[in-house]
């Protein structure tokens, strides 16, 4: 397969259908299914060249796999190229979970729906506290880079402070860090 | 009208600030969607696991914060505001990236990063569970998906599927 020379969408409609089976099928994380449509089913790119677009995705605010629509996307076919693959993730999971809200919202009384969605609830935020457990794992053997999250982790947590004030003051404190460590 | 400029406001200004992601900017949403008075912190829990039912990317909570706040409209608009600024932020520095592929600074900025991504992770995790979990046993099952997800490779679904069952059962 890696003999193959990739072969970039030819139409803004590929580019829709793509990230639309990424879209319909990517349940949790979309990430990896994402990079078995371009690089390996559809061969858009090299995994090298898939691995440099997902780093700047990852290094800019937004969803990661949002951004890497709009990046794959222009790369092949400009901006209507970006749209397409926005449209494609976005048009079904958009649809699914209006679809899902109307109905929890007509039925949200009814004490069984209320005991499942307590349930699906408790759930989905072990979901989420894996996926955080995951992220601060690696931090276990860093004292420094650790108290950077335990700082950023209690200014959210007790002090309530805002987003904005707590990025403005530990963003450039852990690039400071990661500096020093570098020289 | 009002609640659709506040949403757009909301979604653009979150966008922007959701460095590693979509998950880092929920503590944020929801501590500005509850003192907006549009719901509680319970009520926003729930959207986020219906989000998380759903297929797609994880950052869906926004359609349905939207929805509920101002119907199909507010869906659209909130769902294109967490979307767009980032997006064309992406867009606009996809050539400069290129050309910055191996200078060292990119690197330090990467690394340096990490550790706030997961100190909001972690935060973000605590509030949707503190908001989630009204009960004992729903803080039990809480825990043991995230030691299930955390050691093993189970497809997500699954677990969802388990937390509602035994929710409708009557065991949590």
């Amino acid at each position: 397969m890696a003999a193959s020379e990739p072969t970039p969408p030819s139409t803004v409609a590929a580019i829709f259908a793509g990230f639309f089976s990424v879209g319909i099928i990517g349940f949790g994380g979309v990430l990896p299914i994402t990079r078995r449509m371009i690089v390996e089913q559809r061969q858009w790119m090299s995994g090298k060249e898939f691995t440099d677009i997902l780093g700047l995705c990852q290094f800019l605010p937004g969803g990661n796999v949002i951004n890497l629509a709009a990046a794959v996307g222009h790369r092949f076919r400009g901006i209507p190229g970006a749209l397409a693959g926005l449209a494609g993730l976005m048009c079904a999971p958009m649809a699914i979970v209006i679809a899902l809200g109307l109905f929890y919202g007509h039925f949200q009384d009814e004490p069984l729906v209320r005991h499942a969605f307590a349930g699906l609830a408790a759930a989905a935020s072990g979901l989420i506290v894996a996926m955080a457990l995951k992220i601060a794992a690696p931090l276990r053997t860093d004292l420094l880079g650790g108290l950077v999250a335990l700082v950023t982790f209690a200014a959210i947590v007790w002090l309530r402070l805002p987003l904005l004030a707590t990025m403005a003051v530990m963003a450039p404190l852990g690039i400071a860090l990661a500096w020093k460590r570098a020289r | 009208m009002n609640d659709l400029i506040d949403l757009a406001v909301l979604y653009g200004h979150l966008s922007l600030l959701a460095f590693g992601g979509g998950p880092t900017v929920l503590p944020e949403m929801q501590r500005q969607i509850v003192e907006h008075g549009w719901m509680t912190a319970a009520e926003f829990a729930a959207l986020f696991a219906l989000a998380q039912a759903a297929p797609g990317p994880n950052m869906l909570v926004s359609t349905l914060v939207g929805l509920r706040v101002a119907g199909l409209p507010g869906a659209i608009i909130a769902t294109l505001g967490m979307i767009t600024p980032s997006s064309v932020l992406t867009v606009i520095c996809l050539s400069a990236w290129d050309r910055f592929r191996d200078a060292p600074w990119r690197k330090i900025v990467q690394a340096g990063i990490v550790p706030v991504t997961a100190g909001l992770f972690l935060a973000a995790a605590l509030l949707i569970a503190q908001a989630a979990d009204r009960s004992i046993p729903l803080a039990l099952l809480t825990v043991a998906v995230a030691g299930i997800s955390f050691a093993t490779k189970i497809h997500p679904l699954w677990l969802l599927a388990a937390g509602a069952v035994l929710g409708v059962i009557g065991a949590v």
